[in-house]
């Protein structure tokens, strides 16, 4: 089982060195870079008197480096105008356009993200697992159609949308705005009971607006790994020994289907970080959502390139906890069986 | 020890007829003689869910072409004196007499304390459709002039049967005209998807080996992403000065990029598969060329399989589309999508005033489903012989 | 006093197609602590009557008349099961408590994720009103009963840590625990290997005896029949043929079917020239093309055709991983095989599972590369290293050998006509205009017997053994001059094994050709093959006449191998006592001078005329081999 775990561990190592790269040629593929267009804005409009500044700056991000280098560079493995310093040393590297270290510019949104990722996925367990296995128990009920089709709406319907959708109807009826993550008065104030119930608060909207899709898409999966369990030959042989359906459906077809459950949600796991990155714009979260939009749109690079690291980062810790509760479920993956 | 030793021995009086060839009935010899195609499409055919949702989508598919003619107006042409006007209601009856289908005129009014246009029916003014008629000119499909439409408004009159935005545009002919766009971008995406898919798919099952294991690293780590910050940044990546067309292009390369791990990864595990089917060692052992055994025995094996999946795959695209559009980072005007339109109602408290402004979400989501439903169709009859 | 009476029991099934009867009017009765064998081909109900005893029935089926009465002893009144609930705690009351059942397939009959002792405990816990604890104590007694060689230990593994025949034992112990009054065993040693299959039938008897229980054995064999069953009932399409005891039956079989279904059994023994009699008959004809193309090569019958010599291949399993994850372990799948087969006779490759007889096959098919040693073929002039042909050569070679497929359900390509598949090697090989292959094809439908109309038709509309000719005639098509014969009736009924192996035989005599049949059934082999080879753990251990080795087998897994087998005759019964419990198939407990430890090569030493055994202590000094064995 440890060995199980290092393994799982070891192998994120050159995952993320890919992702790192992949990020940051995504985040270099718009022409020029943050600094050289605004040079080449105060050249057009004649003004060169900032330029030197500028081309200092450029200089000291190393932004006139080859592409390797400066990949490198990024994350810490060359040496930059400091020494090294980027992001294996914990220099999360400079936002250009808020002037101020990536880090102090998204400290702040990482917990809320996290902590709202965490309670999208909590809130698919939770809600996914009693419908899936009421709809497998109940197949082609009156029930299991209404499920159904629910499911269907939800996976049809874009969790923007939804958001949106959301956001009038709480407008029209309520004439209140359920974006932000707290109310307004906690905003900037030290953590307390109340400001901490505020957040859970304002957190319930988020969840079912993002988690809808997953939940939907979770629930048809668990029936259907459930109706396929509920055929094999190993629960005609508990049934064969006199136990009772309910008894035997918990203890074998159910948690022979919680594996792939498990599984599923590792699986889904990118697009419910996905959707967290798009609800949080349309519903105004103080998330690492808006901010990135604003760096894409502004070419803020590395401030960009932080962000997409973060929650490919995020997306694969959550991947390996559902690899380690498989494996802890499952003794064939536990014994390491070849196969 | 046994206490019967003479068990009573019993013959069933009836003779045994070894050769008890039931006759075949016509539908049986149809069934025996029926390739996977005609067994797949009875299949299908059982679906009802799924074939209501092909012949839905064909509908919406029809104003791929003729979005021209089926719109009532072109999707930028503006109307000054109708901002934010009102969906207008279809009536049949004036006054309790049959008139055909029309609608009354509008009249608008500006509110001075909010400073907002206020429109209001004119009841006299009865504006009665014209059908197959002469109104907005087009250039149908970029070539030649034109301005024969299936339905225009009265002379005169207005046709808004959702509204307009805040330029005075008319909704519903937006949605036609982006029904072009949002549709296509999801076949040109899979299209492209389906030949990466089957590609890296393709020489990862055949090859094996070092071929297979570093894709199945690269589809892995492309797979643990989330989709849409890289849509987004890739988006952001797409130089502004490129015309609509091009950002189309390249919109849908992005999305088609991301999407192919999914199916490389199904053609992969189908491929392998097939290939330790006893009937692909067969033809190999008969000394047929790995050309032929793919060509023969694998390909017709999985196509039906990867049209279910592909199927599968275009809903998240065209909500891809939607999604970049709406965030700025997709189409712009003059091109429309729904997610252009939609990007009009960012500001919820606008939405709140004129809410017909989020009417792309009702095609969005009808097409959504639909394709979803189909899919499930597919996909359950895309294996004939389970 | 009956243990359990079936008295007029029907059984419908409500299909999309309407109503199907699955059991019809059946009547019969188990005796107490008698074994009563329900004996049927696939598809013929004898399943459906034993879910509809433990109340297992499926959704979809109905019990439309009839009783099943279950009566434990003098004094208790009877049940009918037929009428209860099959949910409700009546039944669950029996069932696995008074009632128990052993499944064909150990694999999938037990929870992979679920300990051995958790599973088998379950029941105890269930009906006999016993704590965790002594649930554990109970099954470990069990395990013990069921003579699992470390009880303690396997208590707390996994099925998948298991090998099929401790599953199959950990099943039997499952079914023991309540100790019921009635067992049904549904087909308990299909799945197994012959010599696992005798350990299992015997330990069902020894329970059996020291539980004092009634046992409902279904099967298909009459081998198994013969050797367990006081009473059987023959059961053909849902209904009985006939019934009595196992003397009265096997003595005088009366009604036609029983007699057809015994007359198609291969059994030893048979006098040269006795031939099977198939319930469907069908007789080849070659003409046409397969025999015009035979008198242009007659080659002289007896030169060998394919020699096989010190073949090697070892199969490694990598453990994936990117980092860790190296070295795996190998598994010897041949070690140094010699073997020849000479033209115009069938040879047969005997052993169970894992012992390399396929692979062997596969290795002359130039399916897989060898390791070490050499294959040779001889087209006619002088043997040809198989491993070296290439293009023109390969494809010609490809043409002279042909394989005969165990599973005729996925050898078919489902996507093709009849007509297209036996078109394909035709059109590989580029024989023929378009007329004379549709002649061809024709004429192959024909010689297998079947209706040329058929071709327009998609293997999906044919049986078993339909496709299994259509298999053979493909491989025919090529007027080819050796074939791989697969196991190509281990998936067929017995009656339709008798029809292809009569089939094989007739082609064989009518265009002179050559086989190799791989198979597990020896009595299958010793029926069609002239010599005989046995494997055992990738090595040749025995080669001789196939009578030779049948009457005078002298390495001691062949005869494990052959007192396993049970033969359909009540005069000559597996001897039970003289099984030794999985040794035969171990070469490290072989005696001497059998004995093989690492690093000895298995040398093969002619101890008659024409009769190799494997004993590496004969063969002088253990390092250099006798001159190639089978000449």
């Amino acid at each position: 089982m440890l060995y199980y775990i290092l393994r799982r561990v070891l192998t994120m190592i050159p995952t993320l060195f890919v992702i790192s790269l992949l990020t940051f040629v995504i985040i270099e593929l718009p022409a020029g870079d943050y600094i050289s267009n605004q040079i080449a804005a105060l050249r057009a409009t004649g003004e060169s008197a900032s330029i030197a500044k500028l081309e200092f700056l450029r200089a000291e991000f190393a932004l006139d480096r080859p592409f390797l280098e400066r990949y490198l560079i990024w994350i810490g493995l060359w040496p930059g105008v400091h020494g090294f310093d980027g992001l294996l040393q914990g220099n999360w590297g400079w936002s250009f356009e808020y002037e101020k270290p990536v880090a102090e510019v998204v400290g702040p949104t990482l917990p809320l993200t996290i902590v709202l990722n965490a309670a999208t996925i909590l809130f698919v367990y939770v809600v996914s697992f009693p419908i899936g296995i009421y709809s497998a128990t109940r197949q082609y009920s009156w029930g299991d159609y209404g499920f159904t089709f629910i499911g269907y709406i939800g996976l049809a319907t874009p969790n923007f949308l939804l958001g949106l959708i959301m956001l009038y109807f709480a407008n029209l009826w309520f004439g209140l705005s359920v974006g932000g993550l707290m109310a307004p008065e906690y905003i900037g104030q030290p953590w307390s009971v109340g400001k901490a119930l505020s957040v859970l608060a304002h957190l319930i909207v988020p969840t079912i607006v993002i988690g809808t899709a997953g939940t939907a898409a979770m629930i048809r999966r668990l029936r259907a790994n459930l109706l396929d369990e509920l055929h094999r030959q190993y629960v005609t042989t508990a049934r064969a020994k006199g136990m009772s359906e309910p008894r035997l459906l918990v203890k074998y077809p159910l948690r022979m289907a919680l594996n792939p459950f498990i599984a599923d949600i590792g699986n889904l796991i990118p697009s419910l970080v996905s959707g967290s990155v798009i609800v949080s714009v349309v519903l105004n979260l103080p998330t690492v959502g808006p901010v990135l939009l604003n760096a894409l749109q502004s070419q803020d690079q590395f401030l960009a390139g932080f962000i997409l690291l973060f929650v490919a980062v995020l997306t694969l810790i959550g991947m390996l906890v559902s690899d380690l509760l498989l494996a802890v479920l499952d003794p064939r993956i536990r014994f390491g069986r070849k196969g | 020890m046994s206490m019967r030793s003479e068990s009573e021995h019993y013959v069933n009086p009836e003779a045994f007829n070894p050769s008890e060839m039931e006759t075949l009935s016509p539908a049986q010899e149809r069934y025996y003689q029926a390739s996977q195609w005609q067994i797949m499409w009875w299949k299908f055919r059982r679906h009802r869910l799924a074939v209501w949702s092909g012949v839905i989508l064909i509908l919406f598919y029809l104003c791929v072409p003729f979005a021209e003619i089926i719109a009532p107006y072109a999707p930028n042409q503006r109307s000054n004196d109708h901002l934010y006007a009102p969906p207008q209601t279809l009536r049949l009856f004036h006054e309790g007499s049959f008139v055909g289908p029309f609608v009354y005129g509008l009249k608008a009014e500006v509110d001075l304390e909010t400073v907002r246009w206020v429109y209001t029916e004119d009841r006299q003014d009865v504006q009665p459709l014209r059908f197959l008629c002469f109104g907005s000119k087009y250039r149908f499909w970029g070539l030649f002039d034109a301005s024969f439409h299936l339905v225009c408004p009265a002379e005169g009159g207005t046709f808004y049967l959702l509204g307009t935005d805040r330029l005075g545009r008319d909704v519903l002919s937006g949605l036609i005209y982006g029904a072009r766009l949002s549709l296509t971008v999801g076949l040109v995406g899979v299209t492209i998807s389906i030949v990466l898919g089957l590609f890296f798919g393709g020489i990862a099952g055949f090859f094996g080996g070092l071929i297979d294991s570093a894709i199945q690293r690269l589809i892995e780590i492309l797979r643990s992403l989330p989709e849409l910050p890289l849509w987004m940044a890739l988006s952001a990546a797409l130089p502004v000065t490129w015309s609509p067309v091009w950002i189309y292009l390249g919109i849908t390369v992005i999305l088609g990029l991301l999407d192919w791990p999914g199916l490389a990864r199904a053609v992969r595990s189908k491929l392998l598969a097939l290939r330790e089917e006893e009937y692909a060692k067969a033809a190999l052992l008969m000394g047929a060329t790995p050309s032929r055994v793919i060509r023969k025995h694998l390909l017709p094996g999985f196509t039906s399989h990867i049209i279910a999946s592909a199927s599968l795959s275009i809903p998240a695209m065209i909500l891809g589309e939607t999604a970049l559009s709406y965030l700025n980072l997709g189409l712009r005007r003059p091109a429309v999508s729904w997610g252009v339109l939609l990007n009009e109602a960012q500001d919820i408290s606008v939405v709140v005033i004129y809410p017909w402004l989020m009417a792309p979400v009702v095609p969005i989501i009808i097409v959504v489903l639909a394709f979803n439903f189909l899919g499930d169709g597919l996909r359950d009859a895309a294996d004939p012989y389970k | 006093m009956d243990v359990l009476t079936i008295d007029g029991l029907t059984v419908d099934f409500l299909t999309g197609e309407g109503r199907m009867r699955a059991v019809d009017d059946v009547s019969f009765s188990v005796p107490r602590n008698r074994t009563v064998a329900l004996v049927g081909e696939s598809g013929s109900g004898k399943t459906v009557i034993s879910q509809t005893i433990m109340g297992l029935l499926p959704e979809k089926a109905q019990v439309t008349g009839g009783r099943v009465l279950f009566q434990e002893s003098e004094t208790a009144a009877p049940v009918d099961i037929a009428a209860l609930d099959r949910k409700g705690a009546k039944m669950r009351a029996i069932r696995g408590n008074r009632i128990a059942i052993i499944f064909q397939e150990p694999m999938t009959s037990l929870s992979p994720l679920h300990t051995i002792g958790d599973q088998i405990g379950e029941a105890a816990e269930l009906h006999r009103d016993v704590g965790p604890q002594e649930a554990r104590e109970l099954t470990r007694e069990m395990l013990r009963l069921v003579r699992f060689p470390d009880p303690a230990r396997a208590l707390d593994s996994y099925a998948f840590e298991l090998s099929g025949g401790l599953r199959q034992r950990a099943m039997i112990a499952m079914a023991m625990i309540c100790h019921p009054a009635l067992l049904i065993a549904d087909e308990p040693t299909t799945a197994l290997d012959v010599t696992i299959q005798a350990e299992i039938l015997k330990l069902i008897k020894d329970v059996q005896a020291e539980l004092h229980m009634s046992t409902l054995l279904i099967t298909h064999d009459f081998g198994v029949v013969a050797n367990m069953a006081d009473d059987v009932v023959v059961i053909y399409h849902g209904r009985i043929m006939e019934r009595g005891s196992a003397q009265a039956l096997f003595a005088e079989p009366r009604h036609d079917y029983l007699k057809a279904l015994l007359n198609a059994v291969p059994r030893f023994g048979m006098a040269e020239g006795e031939r099977l009699v198939p319930i469907r008959p069908i007789e080849p004809h070659a003409e046409g093309f397969l025999k015009k193309g035979r008198s242009e090569r007659a080659c002289a019958a007896g030169a060998p055709l394919v020699s096989l010599t010190n073949v090697t291949k070892r199969f490694t399993t990598r453990k994936g991983g990117f980092f860790l994850g190296k070295g795996g372990h190998s598994v010897l799948a041949l070690d140094t095989v010699n073997l020849t087969v000479r033209r115009g006779e069938c040879v047969g490759l005997v052993g169970e599972s894992g012992s390399g007889k396929t692979t062997a096959a596969k290795a002359v098919l130039r399916a897989i590369e060898v390791d070490e040693g050499s294959i040779r073929y001889d087209c006619g002039d002088g043997p040809v290293e198989v491993g070296s042909l290439k293009g023109a050569e390969l494809l010609d070679y490809r043409r002279r050998v042909q394989l005969i497929f165990q599973d005729p359900f996925s050898s078919l390509n489902p996507r093709m006509t009849v007509n297209e598949l036996l078109m394909e090697p035709l059109i590989i090989h580029n024989v023929g205009t378009a007329e004379e292959r549709a002649e061809r094809v024709r004429e192959l439908m024909r010689l297998v017997g079947l209706d040329p109309r058929f071709l327009r038709r998609y293997p999906h509309s044919f049986s078993g053994g339909q496709r299994q000719r259509i298999g053979i005639a493909r491989a025919l098509a090529l007027n080819p001059e050796f074939i791989l014969c697969d196991e190509p009736t281990s998936a067929l009924d017995v009656s339709v094994q008798a029809q292809i192996l009569n089939l094989l035989r007739d082609l064989k005599t009518e265009l002179g050709l050559t086989y190799l049949f791989v198979s597990h059934n020896l009595a299958v082999v010793d029926y069609i093959a002239e010599r005989l080879a046995v494997m055992c753990r990738g090595r040749v251990v025995e080669i001789g006449s196939t009578r030779d080795v049948v009457e005078n087998p002298l390495h001691p897994y062949t005869r494990a191998l052959l007192a396993s087998v049970p033969e359909p005759d009540l005069n000559a019964p597996l001897d039970f006592a003289a099984l030794e419990a999985g040794r035969a198939s171990e070469p490290d407990l072989w005696p001497e001078p059998y004995r093989l430890v690492d690093g000895v090569r298995p040398a093969l030493v002619e101890v008659e005329s024409g009769h190799f055994v494997c004993a590496p202590g004969l063969a002088g000094n253990s390092g250099s081999l006798p001159m190639e064995a089978a000449q």
